[in-house]
């Protein structure tokens, strides 16, 4: 074993300074009495009461969570299903278009995404609102579930379908008693993720959107092209802390279910 | 039965909403802009028949295409987007490559843990890490008052603006795509091969040169990829971080679209793009089916 040498320290602790001091800033400045990113005027949390107020951007939260919470459902039912299709259902024609289009969002710019989406939503005559939002959305969101899935679908052992076919049930029931309990834990960060694509997404959302759907990316973009603003700080800091808490349980809870699933294992292989 | 209806739901959501927006980009982007609504000429009328068929399809041209070559603005955008995608790809991989490489040399019972502080940025907000960098960079920033606070500079920098901030912005952005492969690469290193390296007589950089980096070699190319694709297309970290003077053709779409309201042009712009991206993304499946053979 190679020693963890000066060299290796250094470059982790700069690493993560990097990484973490531009938020520490944002969420110490968020705390600012004064207006100015210059002048530390005294400890304050007045600007987290003004945004608390601010009708506008509560209206766009609001938005926000409902478009994140419906298009991340949906991505998630269509994603799993599209990398059950691909690692299950065997060839059938224009299979190779199918993964394309799952893979290309991927990688395809959200300008472009946008873009084109707009151009569809006008052409059917489709009104812009959260409707249009959502559905740009689920688009780019089922594709991130399906690979996120797929991933786990692909490495469990098909033998325990088979042995529940084999023993009578239905492929309905073997779908939902062997196959979804195990990818769970799959379907569940795909969910996630496409929670958190949908809550941070600026481009998609300016081209898809229309009046009254203003989300919380786009009401952030507009106020800080204008420059640094303490209430998009204390809005920044309750975002951060949210996330924080939600990864650190999110990681203790898989860390426990591994252990007991490690355990359960191990019983099994010794009753067997 | 069962099946079909399977396959047909995830797919035909797929083609209306993925494909069909695709093939319109392209038909506007043969059109020309006019003043209607929607903005662009000739319309599909199917009521003329056979006629209006015809009529639609002797209305397109590659007029907008020639225009991108004609004025300057559009390849100057397009070349500037790549080098600074590269350029930044660059800075990436110098930053990254020291981190996942100490988190590949931590202790075992660190890693964990090192591993979700590098995941933990990418799940807070784009839109808030480039922002938070606005208030470091400008010229009454943090960065500023400390270089100044301890007498490294008498007058304040401009990075703010500059085509220097988005390379901040894209390097901190993108950090934890680059960081990832990597370390994955070097966690599976054998480390008794650098141990036979120094017993041959190599010194320990000769090593890392000759050793460390070709086996790292999947994930440096996987993370520049990662890196460079994403960052060619960006709008958010140029339209926040960058000046009036960075070209990026993602800002550009977006103001030839928003601004200009010329949907033809803006839909030229968007082919285009995708067009040279193609290039990397070919390239990149290419190494990846080439580092999942040879991992075989």
């Amino acid at each position: 074993m190679r020693r963890f040498s000066w060299f290796n320290a250094t470059s982790l602790t700069l690493g993560f300074a990097f990484l973490y001091l531009p938020m520490i800033l944002l969420v110490v400045y968020s705390f600012n009495e004064s207006r100015l990113v210059t002048v530390w005027a005294g400890f304050s949390t007045k600007w987290y009461g003004e945004l608390l107020q601010n009708e506008e951007f509560l209206d766009a939260a609001w938005v926000t969570l409902k478009v994140a919470f419906f298009s991340s459902t949906i991505a998630t039912v269509l994603g799993t299903m599209a990398a059950y299709v691909m690692i299950r259902a065997g060839r059938f024609p224009g299979r190779t278009l199918f993964s394309g289009m799952i893979y290309a969002p991927l990688v395809m710019p959200e300008v472009i995404t946008g873009l084109s989406l707009l151009l569809l939503f006008i052409g059917i005559g489709l009104d812009r609102g959260v409707l249009t939002v959502v559905l740009a959305h689920t688009t780019f969101s089922m594709c991130y579930v399906s690979v996120v899935v797929s991933s786990r679908l692909s490495t469990f052992d098909q033998a325990l379908e088979e042995a529940a076919l084999d023993l009578g049930a239905s492929p309905f029931e073997s779908f939902t008693l062997i196959t979804l309990p195990i990818i769970a834990p799959a379907v569940i960060s795909g969910w996630l993720l496409a929670f958190t694509l949908s809550l941070d997404d600026l481009v998609i959302a300016s081209f898809t959107t229309g009046p009254g759907a203003t989300t919380l990316p786009i009401k952030v973009f507009s106020a800080v092209r204008l420059g640094v603003s303490p209430e998009i700080n204390a809005l920044s800091t309750l975002l951060i802390g949210i996330v924080t808490v939600g990864v650190i349980t999110a990681s203790l809870v898989s860390k426990r279910a591994a252990v007991q699933r490690r355990r359960e294992e191990q019983a099994a292989q010794r009753t067997a | 039965m069962r099946r079909a209806v399977l396959i047909a739901v995830p797919y035909l959501w797929l083609l209306a909403l993925f494909l069909v927006p695709f093939i319109i980009v392209l038909k506007i982007s043969l059109s020309d802009i006019a003043l209607a609504r929607p903005p662009y000429a000739p319309q599909l009328d199917l009521n003329e028949g056979w006629a209006g068929i015809r009529a639609f399809f002797t209305g397109l041209d590659l007029e907008n295409f020639t225009f991108l070559t004609t004025d300057d603005l559009y390849w100057k955008a397009y070349l500037s987007s790549v080098r600074i995608a590269a350029v930044a790809t660059l800075c990436t991989l110098l930053v990254g490559y020291p981190i996942a490489y100490g988190m590949a040399r931590a202790p075992q019972e660190w890693r964990p843990t090192l591993l979700m502080l590098v995941i933990l940025p990418f799940w807070t907000s784009f839109l808030i890490r480039v922002y938070s960098w606005i208030g470091i960079l400008s010229t009454e920033g943090v960065l500023n008052q400390f270089l100044m606070g301890i007498g490294l500079i008498g007058e304040p920098l401009t990075i703010l603006n500059t085509n220097t901030a988005v390379y901040i912005g894209i390097v901190y952005t993108y950090l934890p795509f680059m960081i990832l492969p990597i370390y994955s690469a070097l966690e599976k290193m054998d480390e008794s091969l650098l141990e036979a390296a120094e017993d041959l007589g190599s010194s320990r950089l000769a090593a890392f040169w000759l050793v460390t980096i070709p086996l790292s070699r999947n994930g440096i190319v996987a993370g520049c990829f990662l890196v460079f694709i994403p960052s060619i297309g960006e709008f958010v970290i140029p339209s926040l971080l960058g000046g009036s003077d960075t070209l990026m053709i993602g800002k550009v779409l977006w103001e030839e679209f928003f601004s200009n309201r010329d949907w033809p042009v803006a839909s030229a712009v968007a082919v285009v793009l995708l067009l040279i991206l193609i290039i990397p993304i070919v390239l990149f499946q290419r190494s990846e089916e080439k580092a999942r053979e040879a991992g075989r």
